[in-house]
Parts: structure tokens; C-alpha cells; sequence
């Protein structure tokens, strides 16, 4: 316990720090994977912890993606930057949810991919959204007192960001609510008998783990400075799933891990060859007949930790 | 009819289809507080069917459900448990991969508003944890409240599927075969765990072996196709020639 808050804090000194040492080029990397990892844990939440696996989490990412380059256009500030675009997510979320939760398995997956896909019908149609070009040139507002248009203050209010909703879902999955959660994952129908309104709770869980993307998908506005349809593209939920994946289900730290490798191989293999896509492609092929746990999994089993 | 005024669980003419199959057919019963009834009768005689419409698992074809005094019928099986109304069951039916005390804190927390607690720990709800070790103690699993539940023997899951049950502190608990599976020394442990339940929780018992009815019963339903073929003590039943006939009969 110690010595993960310990490795936390390590972590998190190094990351914020990481533009001292580093060129323009990996700090933009490690942004995306902070972001990335936000976003990947806030799926963890649902596929590992609650036993939900959503292949639409994509729609908060673009919502608080739009909400955000919407906001901080008309209005650049505190609140455009960092309440807007969760509390629309949050909204998406209960509504898609309250249809969702009322299947599950393949079901679940598909309502959920099909809901995604009808943020993506609209943000690509829409002209107020830019359509297919989407929004550009969001500004970096002034966001808490802080100039965000300065690189570094920009750096350290993203890694304080990530290091909050990191912090949050590790509460999150440790408390009575969490436990709940997990029981469902084991059980659902005996959490039902001995009492449980289990379909609220899954509602809660979908509802926060939308507000966290959306936090994501408005960072990655922030970053970029810009937002296209493809944020709702059902191939960045089935991105956050491979995260997951990779990094090990049920971890929080696992999806971080995952967004991590993700990116990295992305990018340097991207940079040799045109067919990254194989590439990446045989080695999650790989990872996953031969570390099914994931990273963590793998170092669990090296190591010797327990879950 | 039966001693201690009214009684805490009403079925009246209970009813249920599936398609052409009636399996459980006009059946009605009266069960008194902490009263201890088993339901006995041959395989298919719409026992386990009897629960899932007791415990709002499935919707009565016709007939009603009252328990303390209110109708429960067709309400979801969560809304039944938080009444007071808990039941085992017959297949175990646990969290393989949770802890024992783990399994039996759920339960426990399951009717209290804390459960949506999302920054607070574990431990700052006392509550559900005392209830926990206590329901532990009651089936006998104090000395392995740290073993996943997979891991532990045959016997100990169906104790701690009773466990469970009876964590949500029911008024009354409704067991499908506990001892379904079990070896004689088993059913032995189990029928002793069950004698030692506190008296003011009520019994409705889905039981198979004689001598755990015959010990464990103020009250025998024998069911058959459905219908309430008999009733009365244990002796009384037992010296039912229709039973009788239900039993060894038809073999």
C-alpha cells in the first residue's frame, strides 16, 4: 500500500518533470498517452471492475471532445475546460446507459457500439460541428488561474488532471460502491437476490466512467487543439479496449500501462513501416495467447505480487 | 390455524404456467413466525418453482403473495430480499472468486445506502461487517473468512450459500436443498447448523433426506404435480397413506 503510493508519487513526480529532460516530440507522446490512459481506465472501470464490457465508450470521448472545443471557443475558461464537457458526458451517459443496462453480453456491446456510431452519423453531418472537418484552432484558455497557453503550465495541469481521475477510480474500485460493482462482475443475479438494485448501480458506474472520458476526450481537444468525428469512431472505443487489454483488465494501472505500450509501438513502428497495422496487429495477437492477465498480469506473475 | 397470530407468509392459490405444463398449480400456504416448514415431494413437484414465485425470481401465473401482512406479488426479486425475504439455492450460487467474509459482507450491506458509497472504505461500514462475521459464525466458516470461496470444500460452499442468505438478516429464509450433494456427515453438520439458526427467523425449507425434515420441521407440505397433496407434522404426514403412495408407489 505504502509502496504503491509511494511508486505513485514517483511516477507522477517523473512524468510531470519529464519536459526538463525531453524534446518536443515525447512529451507530446507522453500527453497522449496520460490522456489515452484516462480514458482507457475509465473503460477499465466498466469491463473490469463492473463486468461490462462497452465496445461505445468512444461517444464520451467525443462528446467532452465537442463540448469542450464548443466551450472553450465561445467562452474560454475554467469552466468550459474542466465542468462542461464531464457533465455532458455524464448526461450522454445516463441516457445511453439507461437503455444499455438492460442487456447484457453481446447485446450490451452492440447497443452500445450502435449508440457510438449515431454521435458519429451526427457529428459528421452536422455543419454547427464542422462536420467531417470537425472544430479547429480551440484556443488553450486561462483555465483556474493558470495560462494553459504555456507549454509547461499546460504540461502540469494535464498531468494533474490524469493524476486526479487515476486517484478518484483508485477510491472508486476500493469503495463500498466499487465492492458492489465486483459483485455484480461475479454475480449478478445472486447480488440481485440478497437486495441489490443492481441496474442502478450499473447506470452509476456507466455514468462515471462517461464523465471520466469525456474529461479525457476534453484534454485531447485541449492538446491538439482541434476535435474530428472520428473521436465517436468505434475504432477509438475498440482502441481503449485494446488498452485494456494489453495492460490487464480489472487493474486501473493496467490501462495506463496499455495506452502506454499502445501509443509507443504505434509510433515507432509507424515510423519504419507503412504496415503498422500488421505489426501491431501480431503482437496483440501474441499478447494476448501468451500474457491473456496482460502487462500487469505478466508482471503479477514474474514478480510474484497478488492481485 | 396455526399459533401466534398472523402469519408472516401468505400464498394464496398460486399459479404457474409454462406453456402446457402447470407446474405449480393452485398451491396456497400459511406460514406462522418462527415457524420452521419443509416442502417436501418427487422431483418436478414444482418446489423450486414454488420459490422463484415466492421470491419475485418469476411472475405468478395467478394467485397472490403476502408477506407480513403486504402483497409482494410481482415485485422484483431485490424489492422481495430488502422485505425481509432471503433464499439459497439449490445449485450453489456464490462469488467464486471473492473472499468468504467477502461474500457475506455483500449480502449483509446489501439493504444499506452506503453500498453507494464511492470515496469511502470498506471499514467505514461497520455495520454490514459485524453481520458478516456473524452469519460466518451462525454456518460455521469463522476460521475461513479469508479463503476465496472456489477454493473451499463442497460441503463449505453449501454452507456458505446458506450463509448468505441469511446474512441479509431475513425474517424469513428460504432454503432450496441445502444439503443437496452432501455426504451423510455433511447433511449432519448442515442439519445441525440449521437446528442452531436463531428462532426468530422464520424456515421454509426444499429438503430431500427424511431425518433433516424429521429433526428440523414443526411442519411438512408435501407437494405433488404441483398440488398440495398433504400437510401437517412430519408424523402426521408420514402417516399419510396418499404420500405414502406418491413416495413408494410409483417408485
Amino acid at each position: 500500500m505504502i509502496a504503491r503510493l509511494a511508486a505513485f508519487l514517483v511516477l507522477l513526480a517523473a512524468a510531470a518533470a519529464f519536459p526538463l529532460f525531453a524534446g518536443k516530440y515525447p512529451v507530446t507522446l507522453l500527453q497522449e498517452i496520460l490522456i489515452w490512459g484516462v480514458f482507457a481506465m475509465s473503460l477499465d472501470l466498466l469491463m473490469g471492475y463492473a463486468g461490462m464490457v462497452s465496445f461505445g465508450h468512444s461517444a464520451f470521448f467525443g462528446v467532452g471532445g465537442y463540448v469542450a472545443a464548443l466551450a472553450l471557443t465561445a467562452y474560454p475558461g475554467t469552466l468550459s475546460a474542466l465542468a462542461l464537457p464531464p457533465l455532458a458526458a455524464g448526461l450522454a451517459a445516463l441516457v445511453i446507459g439507461f437503455f444499455s443496462i438492460r442487456v447484457s453480453g453481446v447485446y450490451f456491446i452492440m447497443l452500445t457500439l450502435a449508440f457510438s456510431q449515431m454521435f458519429y452519423a451526427v457529428a459528421f453531418q452536422a455543419a454547427w460541428l464542422g462536420a467531417e472537418d470537425g472544430i479547429v484552432g480551440v484556443p488553450r484558455a486561462s483555465v483556474v488561474g493558470i495560462n494553459l497557453a504555456q507549454p509547461m503550465s499546460f504540461h502540469l495541469y494535464l498531468v494533474a488532471l490524469v493524476a486526479l481521475g487515476a486517484l478518484f477510480l483508485w477510491r472508486v474500485v476500493r469503495s463500498p460502491f466499487g465492492h458492489v460493482l465486483q459483485g455484480i462482475h461475479e454475480n449478478e443475479s445472486r447480488m440481485q437476490a440478497v437486495g441489490y438494485a443492481v441496474n442502478r448501480y450499473k447506470l452509476l458506474a456507466f455514468v462515471i466512467a462517461g464523465m471520466l472520458a469525456g474529461v479525457a476526450g476534453a484534454l485531447y481537444t485541449q492538446l491538439v487543439g482541434s476535435i474530428t468525428p472520428d473521436a465517436f469512431l468505434w475504432t477509438t472505443s475498440g482502441e481503449a479496449l485494446l488498452m485494456v487489454i494489453i495492460g490487464g483488465t480489472g487493474t486501473l494501472g493496467g490501462a495506463v500501462l496499455g495506452a502506454g505500450a499502445f501509443i509507443l509501438l504505434q509510433s515507432l513502428v509507424s515510423s519504419y513501416t507503412e504496415r503498422w497495422m500488421l505489426i501491431l496487429g501480431l503482437t496483440f495477437i501474441l499478447l494476448v495467447l501468451f500474457a491473456p492477465g496482460g502487462i500487469v498480469g505478466a508482471l503479477r506473475g514474474r514478480v510474484g505480487l497478488r492481485a | 390455524m396455526t399459533a401466534g397470530g398472523a402469519p408472516l407468509l401468505v400464498a394464496e392459490r398460486l399459479t404457474r404456467h409454462f406453456g402446457a405444463l402447470t407446474a405449480v398449480n393452485g398451491v396456497s400456504l400459511d406460514i406462522a413466525p418462527r415457524e420452521r416448514r419443509a416442502i417436501i415431494g418427487p422431483n418436478g413437484a414444482g418446489k423450486t418453482t414454488l420459490f422463484n414465485l415466492i421470491t419475485g425470481s418469476l411472475a405468478p401465473s395467478a394467485g397472490r403473495i403476502l408477506f407480513d401482512g403486504k402483497p409482494i406479488t410481482g415485485l422484483p426479486p431485490h424489492v422481495v430480499a430488502r422485505r425481509g425475504l432471503s433464499r439459497s439455492f439449490q445449485r450453489t450460487n456464490l462469488f467464486p472468486k471473492l473472499t468468504v467474509l467477502e461474500n457475506l459482507r455483500l449480502a449483509a450491506a446489501a439493504d444499506g445506502r452506503g453500498s453507494y458509497s464511492l470515496l469511502g472504505g470498506i471499514a467505514r461500514l461497520p455495520g454490514p461487517l459485524l453481520r458478516a462475521r456473524e452469519a460466518a459464525e451462525a454456518v460455521g466458516l469463522t476460521d475461513r473468512l479469508q479463503e476465496q470461496a472456489s477454493r473451499l470444500s463442497y460441503g463449505e460452499q453449501r454452507q456458505l450459500e446458506v450463509g448468505v442468505a441469511l446474512a441479509t438478516s431475513p425474517k424469513l429464509l428460504l432454503l432450496d436443498e441445502p444439503t443437496a450433494g452432501m455426504s451423510p456427515e455433511e447433511t449432519l453438520r448442515m442439519t445441525r447448523m440449521l437446528e442452531g439458526l436463531p428462532r426468530e427467523v422464520t424456515l421454509l425449507i426444499i429438503e430431500h433426506d427424511m431425518d433433516v425434515v424429521s429433526s428440523l420441521a414443526d411442519r411438512v407440505t408435501v407437494l405433488h404435480y404441483g398440488e398440495v397433496l398433504s400437510e401437517g407434522s412430519f408424523q402426521e404426514v408420514k402417516a399419510d397413506p396418499r404420500v405414502y403412495e406418491v413416495y413408494l408407489g410409483s417408485g
